[in-house]
């Protein structure tokens, strides 16, 4: 079956059959090797990608049901090639990731909730990972990566701050 | 997984007609069918996506309740201010279960017609009268930690997983089916469910291209709702136990009590006779006990499920102990 599909912003058409994973076709049918297969039976989260940028199980999801979503994978994230977007990188230098198995359905579920929300609470970050299994970090870590995260996005997104250009006026 | 063919019909009546032919199946949020079939416990020929039908909507009814699509995920309903104010037993329930991101695909149908977590089920190297009819019943004797002490029979220990069921059974919902000559039916919740008898893989009521199209909630009873849900981990595991209650309180007296509970059935379990001998009294520890003796009184267990009937006591005695404390 032919099937369009919209994968981190490029059109693509694959040709699979109906019992094809989203998972499978993924990786693959799109050589997309980020999105990891871990249980492959909606208990871990390994697989998660965004579907109009909901967190969303592709190994609980036929390829053929996904036309007409928006579809980010983690390829999908970073602004270009040999780059890191400031979730990544917030996992690099909190030490967010051990094995990295988790990693890419960590950084994903991560993403949809900085996007609805810029000042999460330790309650909203952990109810946001909770159907993502680590097993190496002890979640902790992750934790404080996305706060990383969120308080450097805050950041980026705020405007000059008054009391900045009087410190530089000063100077 | 066993190949098959993939149809989205544009309209819930052809839907119906699709899926009258043997060995079709709805796919709605897929997060139990879709398990089911790479286990081939599931083998549909056709496989007719129902998720882009336009059953997704929550509406007033003129009852004064609430209409609930059948395609409404469990997040868009857990998080509905109507919902969350009106019938928080429910957004309590839903909340209780799976995952945030398994509740963003998880449907409102498809969560009712969830299969059981029975792990004989799931494995097919071991009879189970459920996937193979006849072929025995590979619980009772062995792991039952999971399994049902109420309503069970000696062919089937399977419980109903379900806790979104538990809160609509105490909430008297009830179920709008269409069937595939175009009529539509509904029926109080509690008759969508059969016990195991004799037939265990005979689950519900549905006859072959029956789709559920909606839940509808009767107008909020009075009283207080509470949802608890007793599990081996804080988060992401099914009910060992839990209680949905709405109880309301005059003079220091319960005035009404509706009680349904999980993790103990093959379906969302409600008794009339415990809630009727609530009624009318003053709460104490000892109408409290006497409830849960009446719940229990048919139970039947196994080595691996015999702690559910302490469990289900000290449950019952807790939640009806904040149900009825300072609500009069
Ligand atoms: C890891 C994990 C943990 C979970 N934890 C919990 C938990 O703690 N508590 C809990 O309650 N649940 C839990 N669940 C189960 C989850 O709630 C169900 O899988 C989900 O609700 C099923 O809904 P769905 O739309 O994905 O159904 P689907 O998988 O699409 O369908 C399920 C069944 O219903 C049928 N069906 C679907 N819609 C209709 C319709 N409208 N009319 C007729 N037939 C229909 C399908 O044919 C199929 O047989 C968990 C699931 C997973 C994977
Ligand atoms: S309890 Fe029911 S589902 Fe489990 S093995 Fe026995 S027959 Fe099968
Ligand atoms: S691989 Fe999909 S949830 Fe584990
Ligand atoms: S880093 Fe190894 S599983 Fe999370």
């Amino acid at each position: 079956m032919s099937v369009e599909l919209k994968v981190n912003g490029r059109a693509v058409t694959v040709d699979v059959e109906p019992r094809t994973t989203l998972l499978d076709c993924v990786r693959d049918e799109l050589g997309l090797k980020g999105t990891h297969a871990g249980c492959e039976h909606g208990v871990c989260g390994a697989c998660t990608v965004l579907l109009d940028g909901q967190p969303t199980r592709s190994c609980l999801m036929f390829a053929v049901q996904a036309d007409g979503y928006e579809i980010t994978t983690i390829e999908g994230v970073a602004p270009q090639a040999g780059e890191l977007d400031v979730i990544q990188d917030a996992f690099c230098e909190a030490h967010g990731l051990q094995c990295g198995f988790c990693t890419s359905g960590m950084i994903l579920a991560a993403r949809s909730l900085l996007e609805r929300e810029a000042s999460p609470t330790v309650e909203d970050i952990r109810e946001a990972i909770s159907g993502n299994i680590c097993r190496c970090t002890g979640y902790g870590q992750i934790i404080e990566a996305i706060q990383l995260a969120a308080e450097r996005m805050r950041g980026q997104n705020a405007p000059a701050s008054p009391s900045l250009s009087r410190t530089e006026a000063v100077r | 997984m066993r190949a098959f063919d993939y149809q989205r019909p544009e309209s819930a009546e052809a839907a119906t007609r699709a899926q009258s032919g043997a060995e079709a199946r709805f796919i709605a949020g897929g997060t139990n069918l879709l398990d089911l079939m790479k286990l081939e416990i599931e083998t549909p020929r056709t496989l007719i996506d129902i998720s882009r039908l336009p059953l997704d909507g929550i509406a007033p009814t003129e009852a004064g309740g609430f209409s609930i699509g059948a395609l409404v995920t469990n997040a868009a309903l857990a998080a509905d201010p109507s919902v969350r104010r009106l019938y928080p037993v429910l957004s309590r329930a839903l909340l209780a279960g799976a995952s945030g991101q398994l509740r963003n695909k998880a449907t409102t149908g498809g969560n009712l017609l969830q299969r059981t977590r029975c792990y004989y089920f799931y494995n097919p190297a071991t009879p189970c009268n459920k996937r193979e009819p006849g072929s025995g019943c590979s619980a009772i004797g062995g792991h039952t930690r999971i399994h049902a002490i109420l309503g069970t029979s000696p062919h089937c220990i399977a419980t109903h997983p379900s806790d979104m069921a538990v809160a609509m059974m105490a909430l008297e919902a009830e179920v709008e089916i269409l069937g595939p000559d175009g009529q539509t039916r509904t029926i109080p919740l509690a008759d969508l469910y059969r016990l195991p008898g004799d037939t265990p893989h005979i689950e519900t009521s549905l006859a072959p291209g029956d789709l559920i199209t909606a839940v509808i909630l009767p107008p909020p009873p009075p009283g207080r709702q509470l949802y608890r849900k007793v599990r081996d981990r804080a988060s992401y595991a099914f009910a060992l136990v839990s209680v949905a209650a709405i109880i309301a309180m005059e003079n220091g007296r319960i005035s009404a009590a509706r009680l349904a509970f999980g993790g103990l059935a093959p379906m969302p379990w409600r008794d009339r006779e415990v809630e009727a001998l609530l009624i009318g009294e003053a709460p104490s520890p000892a109408l409290f006990a006497a409830a849960a003796d009446r719940l229990l009184a048919t139970a039947r267990t196994e080595d691996g499920n015999a702690f559910k009937s302490p469990l289900a006591r000290r449950t019952l005695a807790s939640v009806l102990a904040t149900a009825c404390a300072g609500n009069s």
